[in-house]
Order: C-alpha cells, then structure tokens, then sequence
C-alpha cells in the first residue's frame, strides 16, 4: 500500500521540473532584442536584383562573394542532406510562441498570397526541400529583407526586424526543419498542407531550376 | 450566518456602487433594450431579497424556538439527550408536510415566473426595432482592438474605423458583430447586453440611444493579453452632429502641405507603418491594425489604453510594449527625425 502511494509522488516529483522547463519554449517576451540583432549587416546579400537575368548556378556562384552564404554548392557534387549550421543561431527557433506570431505574421503580411500555405503558387513553395536561395536562416533572411529576382518583394524597412527573424523560424518550421514540439499545430481553416508539426523533415536541395531557367 | 448574509449583501452593494460610473453601467439605461435588461434585473432582484429575507427570518425563528424547548438548564451541565422519540404527533406531521409543500410550490411558482421575465425580456431584446433608417455597423473584434465599417447602399460612402462608434440618438443601429481571430463579447451596458464575436460567424445586435453621450463598452470574453485594455465607446450625438461627423469621416485624408509634414507622409509608406494600417487618399493599406484616415478625431488610442494626446502618440509609436503588452504592433526604431515628421504628418489626419 505505501509503495504504491509513493509512485505517484515519484511520478509528480519528476513531471514537475520537467513541465517547468518545457515552459521555456512557451516563454514570450515583447519588448526583445532580436537574435542576432546586427545580422542585417553580417548577411552578405545576392548582387542580383530583379531585372537582371537568371545566370546559371554555376555563374551565379561564381557571381558570389566567396564564402557568401548563397553560394550554391559547386554543380556535380550531391547537396549536403542536412544544411551546414548557418551563419546565426535564430533563438526563435526554440521558441513555439515566437513561430506562432510568425506563422501569424506569414498571414498578415500576405507571403500567403503568393506562396499560398507552403505549396507555392506564384512564389516557389516552401514546405519542399527545393531551395533557391537556400534554407539557412540567414539566407531566408536576406531573401525576405532584399527580395529576389524572379518577383519575390523586398521587405526591407517593411517589417521589424525580429518579427522578420520570427517569419524566418515559421519558413523553416514548413518543411518540418524546427523540433515538432515547437512548430505550430493545424489551424483552423481550410486543410491544405499538413501543418508544420507533422512535417517530415525535407532534407534541403539546392533547386535546379535556375539552371534549366 | 445571518451576519455573514449581511455583510455579503453589504459587499455587493458597495461592489456595485463601486463600478458604477454614469457611462459603463446597466444601471443607467439609456436605451429601450438596456431598459428591458434593467427591468428584467429589478424584477430578479426585488424577488431574489424578499425570498433571502424570508428565508433567514424563518431559519432565525426556527433556532430560537428550538433554544426555548431547551433553555430550562442554564448553568448546568447540558442533560443527556432523551432518547428517540419514534412516535410522531401526527397532526404535527401533518402540518409540517403541509408547509413544506406549500415552500415547494411557491419555490416552483417563483422560477417559473422569473424564467417567464428572462424569455419575454430575450424577446424584446432581440426584436428589431421597425422604426425606419437604422444605421448599419459591421463590428470587427482584433487582439485587442475593434474594427468598426459604417455600411451603405452607396459603396463610396463605405469607410472604417476604430474602437470609437459615432450614434445618432432617436435611431436604431444594427450592428453586425465579427471577430478576425478569437472570440470576443461586444458589451456596451448603458445600451444593451453582450454579444458574443465569433470567428467565421456573424451575429448580430441592435440598440437605440436615448440620450446624447459617451458610453463605455469593453470586450467581455477573455481573449488574450491586453483583453482588459480593449475598451470600446460608444459616442450618441444629436442626428445633426452625428451627420456633420459622418460626412467628415466619408472623406479621405488631405494631402499634407508643409515639407514636413511631406516628410513624414514619406516615413508613413515607406518603412512598416503602411503594412499594418490604411490611411485613406494614400497608398497605404494595412488591414493589420486600425485605419488611421482620421486619427486625430478620436479621444483615446489602442482602444483606450492611452488619451489622444501628441506625447502620448509619440510614446505608443516608439514602444507600443510598454503601453499594451502583447499587442500587435511592433517596437518601432525610428530616428528622432523621422519621429518628428511622423507626428507631423499624423496630426493632419483629422
Ligand atoms: C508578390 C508575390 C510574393 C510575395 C508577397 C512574397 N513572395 Fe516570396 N517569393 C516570390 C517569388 C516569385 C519567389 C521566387 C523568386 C526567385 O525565384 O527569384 C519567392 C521566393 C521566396 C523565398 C525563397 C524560396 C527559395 O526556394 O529559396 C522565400 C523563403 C520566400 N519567398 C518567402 C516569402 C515570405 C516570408 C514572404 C512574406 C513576407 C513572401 N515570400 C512574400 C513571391 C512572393
Ligand atoms: C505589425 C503591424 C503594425 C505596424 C508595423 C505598425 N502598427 Fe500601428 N497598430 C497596429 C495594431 C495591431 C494596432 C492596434 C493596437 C491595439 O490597440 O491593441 C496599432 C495601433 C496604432 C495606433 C493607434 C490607433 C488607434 O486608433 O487606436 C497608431 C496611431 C499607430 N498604430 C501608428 C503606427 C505608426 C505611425 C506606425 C509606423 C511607425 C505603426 N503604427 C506600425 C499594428 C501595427
Ligand atoms: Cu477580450
């Protein structure tokens, strides 16, 4: 009788630090210091811009300051499976609250109107492993604050910052690369995709479609 | 017991004398459905004290009965108990079943009639009124402000605008209830009962203002962060000044004419400002936040958190954080120019 009375005191005994700590990735603060506040000036941004035409991956490469976060691997060489560490820790990424307010922020600013839920439609979808310009945070970073050739906008100066690196953590929570205890859950409209907590991970690709372009 | 029924009923009273101010009160109604509600809760309440009353006196009588049969032993140590009496006096009996009757009867009677109250008070709320050239309003709730379109047949007279909504008095409004995110409760206590918001469903009200003046509303389902400081007013003008203030608010934004206010202008589109809110004769658009057209014509911001004031609005713009934690507008950096001419710019949108 008494052993069975000090079970679930164990149990609680080890639940309790447990669901404590797991508040962290619920933690929400707004008055933040964005991660990597000064990465606008480290990220090293395409020299491309839109009107210029689509060079081939291997000119676009070779376009690139060396080292530069969107050098495409060299053609010929199969992409990594899983993205080098990028350049920046996005401290969203470990932050469920923070992909919620950019899974909200993805809506309010309309990305879902030319990227549809990740399927894509006039911008390439994102919840595939395919990537242009690459799947680091960084590298989204820069794709959303300078915009892209082939008709993605430029945000810059049009969403704070952190609320950009908060869009950045839900970009890659749609290809199921954030852990699923953080990635937002279904909502509550139309089904398209399956949401980003059931995401399986789609190991990144370099996209051929510059090349073909 | 009876001390702590009257020291409750105390506390009530001075809870409610408390938060009753004139203008955010069901206890001044000012129009025909807030009446209804007012009647309804006199009704409740007369009923409710004398059945309290009663009740407590009867339970006051039965003790010092029941203290009298046994009274004789002051000072001594209390008797034994007599043993059980099992033979009942049945005329006694008889009585006592009688009366406990007669209290279920009138415990049955009583709630009957107030269900009876509360159903024909439902009906005349929700009753449109057939008096002709209601004003019609559809009321969008946001975390944590309040969406508000002024519909009409002419699609140029459409316009929106926020946490304030101007009345005629003497007319019916209809007001179309919706919300953008969670549900919220639409509750202006002067003028009729809450409503709830609900998402992908709309739902409807409408009031009558009697009288001119400003009546406090606020969100009555909690829906996050700031749902404290999602107030709503409700601001009743005689028809001709609510015409006046009507025609003004039909009209887009002028153009501003000192360089500064230019500059400020610029500021407003090109950095995120004009992703969030709409200014009307502008390129921006914003559906995110409220609609700025004519900002300088409300008395508070960010749905009463603050008053309209230049510091006030200055300080909201650079860090809406400290006003309204949570809210859906971000820190704003911007240099000590920039916030000049911005605030240039926004004073001429009257
Ligand atoms: C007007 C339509 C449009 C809008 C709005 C838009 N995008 Fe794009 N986006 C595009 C197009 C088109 C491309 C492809 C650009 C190219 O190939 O050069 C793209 C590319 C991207 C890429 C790069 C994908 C890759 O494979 O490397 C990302 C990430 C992205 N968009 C995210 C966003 C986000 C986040 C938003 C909202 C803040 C957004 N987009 C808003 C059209 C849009
Ligand atoms: C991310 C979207 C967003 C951005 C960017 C934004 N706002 Fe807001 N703004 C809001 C929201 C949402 C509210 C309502 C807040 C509340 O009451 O909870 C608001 C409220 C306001 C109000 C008060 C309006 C009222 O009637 O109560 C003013 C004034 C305002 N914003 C000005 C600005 C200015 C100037 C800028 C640019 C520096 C700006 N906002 C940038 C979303 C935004
Ligand atoms: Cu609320």
């Amino acid at each position: 009788m008494k052993r069975l009375n000090r079970f679930p005191l164990a149990a609680l005994a080890i639940a309790m630090p447990l669901a404590v700590w797991s508040c962290k990735r619920e933690e929400r603060s707004f008055r933040v210091q964005p991660p990597a506040a000064d990465t606008t000036d480290k990220v090293i941004v395409s020299k491309l811009r839109a009107g210029q035409m689509m060079a081939t991956t291997t000119q676009r490469a070779a376009t690139e300051p060396s080292g530069g976060p969107i050098a495409p691997p060299p053609p010929g060489i199969a992409p990594a499976s899983k993205p080098s560490a990028g350049l920046v820790h996005n401290g969203y990424e470990e932050n469920a609250y923070a992909v919620g307010e950019g899974n909200r922020l993805y809506l309010a600013y309309n990305c879902v109107g030319c990227h549809f839920h990740g399927g894509g439609g006039i911008g390439p979808p994102l919840m595939d492993d395919t990537w242009i310009y690459g799947s680091n945070p960084e590298q989204i970073f820069a794709t959303i604050v300078e915009g892209r050739p082939n008709g993605m906008p430029s945000f810059r100066g049009k969403i704070v910052d952190y609320q950009v690196w908060q869009i950045v953590a839900y970009v890659r929570s749609m290809s199921g690369m954030l852990s699923k205890d953080v990635a937002p859950g279904r909502d509550d409209h139309m089904a398209g995709a399956p949401p980003p907590n059931s995401m399986r991970y789609q190991p990144p690709q370099w996209s051929t479609v510059g090349t073909i372009r | 017991m009876i001390g702590g029924g009257v020291v409750t009923s105390l506390f009530n009273s001075a809870v409610l004398a408390a938060i009753s101010t004139d203008n955010h009160t069901a206890l001044a109604p000012t129009g025909p459905q807030a009446q209804h509600i007012f009647n309804d809760y006199k009704a409740f309440y007369t009923v409710c004290i004398i059945v309290y009353v009663l009740t407590v006196a009867i339970a006051l009588i039965a003790s010092r009965r029941h203290r009298q049969d046994t009274d004789g032993h002051k000072g001594e140590a209390h008797p034994p108990l007599p043993p059980p009496q099992l033979q009942l006096d049945p005329t006694r009996e008889a009585k006592m079943t009688f009366w406990v009757n007669v209290c279920i009867a009138a415990t049955v009677l009583i709630l009957f009639g107030l269900l009876f109250v509360d159903f024909s008070t439902a009906r005349a709320i929700h009753q449109f009124s057939s008096k002709p050239g209601a004003v019609n309003i559809v009321v969008t709730g946001h975390q944590w402000w309040w969406e508000v379109r002024y519909d009409d047949e002419h699609p140029q007279n459409v316009f929106t605008t926020a946490n304030e909504i101007h009345v005629p008095t003497g007319r019916p409004v209809k007001i179309v209830l919706q919300a953008a995110d969670v549900i919220h409760s639409f509750w202006v206590p002067n003028l009729t009962g809450k409503k709830d918001m609900i998402p992908n469903h709309s739902t409807e009200l409408w009031f009558q203002a009697d009288k001119p003046g400003i009546y406090w509303g606020q969100c009555a389902e909690f829906c996050g962060f700031e749902h404290a400081k999602m107030r709503l007013f409700v601001i009743a003008d005689p028809p001709e000044v609510f015409d006046g203030w009507l025609n003004a608010a039909r009209t887009p934004s002028r153009p501003p004419l000192e360089q500064i206010q230019k500059q400020g202008q610029q500021v407003f589109m090109l950095k995120q400002c004009s992703m969030c809110h709409t200014i009307g004769g502008t390129p921006a658009g914003g559906r995110v936040g409220p609609d700025l057209t004519h900002v300088m014509n409300r008395y508070t911001l960010a749905a009463g958190a603050i008053r309209n004031t230049p510091g006030q609005l200055a300080g909201w713009i650079l860090d809406p954080q400290v006003i309204k934690p949570g809210c859906r507008m971000p820190q704003n950096n911007l240099s000590p120019h920039d916030l000049q001419a911005l605030l240039e710019y926004l004073r001429t949108l009257q």
